[in-house]
Parts: C-alpha cells; sequence; structure tokens
C-alpha cells in the first residue's frame, strides 16, 4: 500500500487572540494508506469532527503539514483546496445532507455537475449503477424527503463515490440510524471499501463498528491516544 | 455554467411562494414603471402635436426693425421708442431656402407669406391670419392634409382653407365665399376645405391661401414673412436654430423658445419619470436582495455541502448573482405584459365623449427591451450582497449547524 495522507504535528486553535483562546488538537501526527479501512474514536469533544474536516480541507489547521498523495495543501489556495476536495476526496455526513431540491440520482451525479462534466450518457449509467449498488435502484427519481433515513444515507454513500475520491471521509454514517440499518451501510461502505478500493476514515462512537475496521485511531483531549491495527478482526 | 444555472433555478423553485412573492413584486414595479412611460410619453407626443400641430418647429424671420441711435455713444437717453415693425419680406429668400435644406437635421423648408387680415361673411366678420403657402411644401413642415376635416385638400387660384371654428363663426362651408380685407386690399375666395388644427384659437384665425394671392393682399409681392423648417428631431431645435443663425441676417427662432413653458412642463414631466423609475428601481433591488439575503441564510446546509463536495466560492456566487437575474428577467417580463394589459384597460376605460382614447399610448419595443434589460442587470447587482455572503461561508461550519 501507498501513503495517501500524512499529517504533521497538527494544532488548531478556535478564538485566537481573545481570552477564550483554546487549542482541541495538540500536534497530530497521522499516516493514512491507499485502501485503508480506519476508525477514528474518542469522546465527545476530543477533537474527532474537527480533525476530519481539517483532513476534508474544510478548515484550516492553525499549525503543522498536511500532505494528499504525497503533495503538500497550502490551506491559503482557495481554489487548489476545492480542487483537491473535488479530486481526492468524498464526504458523508451524519445528517444525510442531501440538497432536498434534488432527486437522489442529481444529488449522486452533483460532483460532476459541479466539475462540468456532462450530465448524461455514461455518467448517467454510472450514477445509476451506484444507486443500484446501495439497493435504491428503484428511488433514483425521489426527492430525499420521500425517502427513509437509512436510505438517505446510502444516497449520501453514493454521491461520496461518484467521482471515485482516493478518501472518503465518514462523520458518525450510522450515528442517527438504528442498529440494523447501521449494520447495512457498514457493510456498503465494505464493500466499496474493497470493490473500489477507496480508502475510509470513518468517526464513530459505536464501538462495535470500530471493532469491524482495520484500524483504530482514538484521540482523547486533542491528542492520538491510541493508533493501532485491529487485531480483533 | 450549466450548474450554476440549474441550482439557482432550483433555488428558486424550492423556495416557491417566496419567490413568486419577489417575481410579482418585480413584475408590478416594471408594470408601473412601463405603463407610466408610455402614459408620459403619450401625453407628451400627444401636448406636442397640439401644440405644434400647426407650428414650424423652426421658424426664419425678417430681423426687427430697429430706431438707430444717432446722438454721440455716450449720451444716455430717458427713453427710446420702439419702432413700429411693418410687414416685411426675408432677405433673399429664395437663395437661403436652398442654403437651410442642405442641413443634415432639416426635413423640409417651405415659404410663408402671413400676415393679419379680417374675414367678412355677410354680416359677420372676424379678425384672421393669412398664411399663403405652397400648399405641397407646407405640407410637408405640419402635415396639413391630416387635418383636413371637410372638403378637398387644394389651394387652388382664388380658393382658402380655413379653421373649423371660423367657418363656424362665419356660418360657412365648404364651397361657400368669403371676402378678406387687408390694409392694402381686398378679394373674394372660395371655400375649399375645413382643418382642424387642434387649437381652438387657432381654428378660429387660421385662413390657408396660395402664397401669391397672399403677397399681394399683404403688399409684399414676391416677399415671404418667414421661412417654416421642420426637423428630424424636434428637441434639437435650439441648437439647429442655432446653426441658422449663421445664414444671414435673419431672426431664427426654435419652437422652444416660442413655447418655453411648454417645454419646462415636458421636461418637469420626463424628470418625475425619471425619478420613479429610480425609486421603483430602488425598491425593487432592495425586494430582491432581501430574499435572496434569508434565501442565504436559509440555505447555508446546502451551500456547505456543495463546498465540500467541490463547489468552489465563485460558482456559489454565480449561482445567487443568477438568482437576481432571474427573478429580474421573469419579473420583468410578466411586468411587460402586465403593462400591456393596463395600457389596454386605460385605452379602453379613459375615453373622451365620443368614445374615443383621451390620447394614443403606445408601449415601444425598445421601452420593453430597455426596461426587461434593466430589470436583470438591477436583479443581478442586488444579489450582489447575497452572493458575497454564500460565496463566504465556511463550510464546515455551515454543515455544523
Amino acid at each position: 500500500m501507498s501513503e495517501l495522507l500524512r499529517l504533521t504535528q497538527i494544532r488548531k486553535s478556535y478564538g485566537i487572540g481573545t481570552p477564550i483562546e483554546t487549542e482541541v488538537l495538540h500536534g497530530i501526527d497521522l499516516v493514512m494508506q491507499h485502501k485503508e479501512f480506519a476508525a477514528l474514536i474518542g469522546p465527545s469533544g476530543s477533537g474527532k469532527s474537527t480533525l476530519l474536516n481539517i483532513i476534508g480541507l474544510l478548515e484550516p489547521a492553525t499549525q503543522g503539514a498536511l500532505a494528499m498523495q504525497g503533495k503538500a495543501i497550502k490551506y491559503t489556495d482557495e481554489k487548489t483546496l476545492t480542487q483537491q476536495r473535488a479530486a481526492n476526496l468524498g464526504f458523508v455526513f451524519q445528517f444525510h445532507h442531501l440538497l432536498p431540491a434534488f432527486s437522489a440520482i442529481e444529488n449522486v451525479m452533483m460532483p460532476q455537475l459541479i466539475n462540468g462534466m456532462p450530465v448524461t450518457g455514461t455518467a448517467r449509467k454510472e450514477a445509476e449503477a451506484l444507486l443500484d449498488a446501495v439497493g435504491l435502484s428503484k428511488a433514483i427519481n425521489k426527492k430525499p424527503s420521500e425517502l427513509s433515513g437509512g436510505m438517505q444515507q446510502r444516497v449520501a454513500i453514493a454521491r461520496a463515490l461518484s467521482l471515485k475520491p482516493a478518501l472518503v471521509l465518514a462523520d458518525e454514517p450510522t450515528g442517527n440510524l438504528d442498529t440494523q440499518t447501521s449494520d447495512e451501510i457498514f457493510k456498503l461502505l465494505r464493500r466499496f471499501n474493497v470493490e473500489f478500493n477507496t480508502a475510509f476514515l470513518i468517526v464513530t462512537h459505536d464501538p462495535r463498528l470500530a471493532a469491524r475496521c482495520d484500524r483504530i485511531v482514538e484521540l482523547v483531549d486533542g491528542n492520538i491516544a491510541k493508533d493501532a491495527v485491529n487485531q480483533a478482526r | 455554467m450549466k450548474f450554476e444555472l440549474t441550482l439557482a433555478w432550483r433555488f428558486l423553485r424550492e423556495g416557491r411562494f417566496q419567490s413568486a412573492l419577489i417575481i410579482i413584486g418585480v413584475a408590478v414595479g416594471v408594470a408601473v414603471v412601463i405603463y407610466i412611460s408610455a402614459l408620459i410619453l403619450g401625453l407628451q407626443a400627444n401636448t406636442i402635436n397640439r401644440t405644434l400641430g400647426a407650428q414650424a418647429h423652426i421658424v426664419i424671420k425678417p430681423p426687427d426693425e430697429m430706431v438707430r441711435n444717432v446722438l454721440p455713444t455716450d449720451t444716455t437717453l430717458a427713453t427710446i421708442q420702439p419702432k413700429a415693425q411693418r410687414l416685411r419680406s426675408v432677405d433673399n429668400w429664395q437663395v437661403l431656402m436652398p442654403a437651410l435644406a442642405v442641413d443634415p437635421d432639416v426635413v423640409a423648408v417651405s415659404p410663408m407669406a402671413s400676415g393679419a387680415a379680417i374675414a367678412i361673411r355677410g354680416e359677420a366678420n372676424r379678425a384672421i391670419v393669412l398664411f399663403g403657402v405652397e400648399l405641397d411644401r407646407y405640407d410637408r413642415i405640419v402635415e396639413l392634409s391630416t387635418k383636413l376635416t371637410r372638403g378637398n385638400f387644394r389651394l387652388n387660384a382664388g380658393e382658402v382653407m380655413i379653421g373649423i371654428e371660423l367657418a363656424k363663426d362665419l356660418g360657412v362651408d365648404v364651397g361657400d365665399r368669403l371676402r378678406v380685407l387687408t390694409p392694402s386690399a381686398n378679394d373674394q375666395f372660395q371655400i375649399s376645405g375645413l382643418v382642424d388644427l387642434g387649437s381652438r384659437d387657432l381654428n378660429r384665425r387660421a385662413l390657408y391661401l396660395p402664397m401669391r394671392t397672399a403677397q399681394n393682399l399683404l403688399g409684399i409681392p414676391g416677399g415671404v414673412t418667414n421661412i417654416d423648417i421642420r426637423i428630424r428631431d424636434i428637441f434639437s431645435a435650439n441648437d439647429v436654430a442655432k446653426r441658422m443663425q449663421s445664414v444671414g441676417s435673419v431672426n431664427v427662432e426654435s419652437w422652444m423658445q416660442t413655447n418655453g413653458q411648454l417645454l419646462n412642463a415636458l421636461q418637469a414631466q420626463s424628470v418625475s419619470t425619471t425619478m420613479i423609475r429610480l425609486f421603483v428601481s430602488i425598491v425593487v433591488m432592495l425586494g430582491i436582495a432581501s430574499v435572496l439575503v434569508v434565501s442565504v441564510v436559509q440555505k447555508r446546509k446546502e451551500i456547505g455541502i456543495l463546498r465540500a463536495i467541490g463547489a468552489s466560492r465563485g460558482q456559489m456566487t454565480r449561482v445567487f448573482l443568477l438568482q437576481g437575474a432571474l427573478v429580474g428577467f421573469v419579473g420583468s417580463t410578466l411586468g411587460g405584459v402586465l403593462a400591456a394589459l393596463l395600457v389596454a384597460a386605460f385605452s379602453a376605460l379613459v375615453t373622451n365623449s365620443a368614445g374615443q382614447p383621451l390620447f394614443q399610448i403606445e408601449i415601444e419595443p425598445s421601452l420593453l427591451i430597455s426596461s426587461c434589460l434593466i430589470a436583470t442587470v438591477c436583479g443581478t447587482l442586488a444579489a450582489v450582497a447575497p452572493a458575497l455572503r454564500a460565496s463566504k461561508l465556511d463550510p464546515a461550519q455551515a454543515i455544523r449547524v
């Protein structure tokens, strides 16, 4: 496996220059390889979502360096950040976060539309295949409001994979779902990890889900407390 | 651009009620602007037409006769009695005419021998003004042929055309005869036609006759008292008149000088229309801006997701700018239709006693197109602040909300 992501001494503070300045990440070092399937666990407030946002290039680190596929990322260049997000990253959020005005298939094809790719022919067939893979072939034209929570999350997963990113960041993808649906969603993530060779970094509170990942990174009070290959699997 | 346009349209469709309200707001605003503009243009055209109905845009006259001061120049006289202005001809008018006609702004030039007279029919007599004209040329100045109400449009020797009120006052009609008396001559004429010049006063005094006959009656054989000129753009009359002053020792008067008050009133109307347009545009822009600001707040999360999955700041800016432009365009198109209905209603409901519209109102296609364009540009400008706000949203924060 080759290196996908390297974080070096990442620090993040909020309220810089004010009396309430708080550092939530205290020098994180983390390396992820291609095709890895890792869980990021930790108590609430430990900095998991912040770390995920920094890796997802959604917010800048206060200090430290981030390299993706060997290329150092500068937070000052907004255009490159947008391009990197579109090219390398997929997102799955806890609350599905689909666009309510668009149908399931339009949501899946949204990254293509944003990147100015044609949204007919091959692209549509690929989106249909993705929705079929997540078991929603019959719901492609339905609006998010017509879908259940589990179905919406499947659409979100299909969307995250539509541009075949190298890394999908999932922020508590099953946090809002019942046990059975959570299990199905997890299986889907795993399947795409194998089929598409996509690396996953999954933030979760659920120890049972974490236990099924290949690697578990535990964050406590803004520091990595444990980072180990999951022997239990 | 496809992404931006698709998203802008869907966002507007999604907030259906909100979008409908603001589009109706724009439509009403644009309809008011188009309707008022058309109404004022119609009113002004009507006023100008009525006032200038029988008046040339520019009139060349002989210079006023002045009293020459023969005393030394440092002598101040208490009073100088002005000289009585006798009827005089424009010097060299036959040479002047082609010189005036070459001006690119000039449409037509016509000589006229004009002066005071009395019309007599039996017991009745009225003070009148003789207009001695070459009918074909003069028709090009004031379109007299369109003002004919009865009889024939012709001035053969011994024939005259008179105003409808004068005909009433003298109790005459087409084919009847009347006598015209001037200080130096008198003659009998047959009425060939009646004209309505749009003004009661003019209709009561006007008598048109062949120029040569008028010259003889007025005692200026071969002379003309003025040269009438019609120009392309009536509002450039002052400039053209100023240019013409150099053709010789003549008095050049434009309709704008002789109708100063009318001009002031027209200008005041134009200023009012511009003010109404400006304020309606501002209100429309504020309306669009406020709706889009609310939309940015409502769509925070969606903007955050879009940014996370690869949409750039520029794309988000354009999505909101396009929403403003779309609201402006759709609203103004509906506004154009609404204005057309208002104009039709005005023409149908506001009529004179004969059931005719008070005056002609027409919506020029250029007015419709420019209104649509301005509304679209205003919509886009109104969207600038909301669009910038949307583009500056921090995706991480937006998603967290």
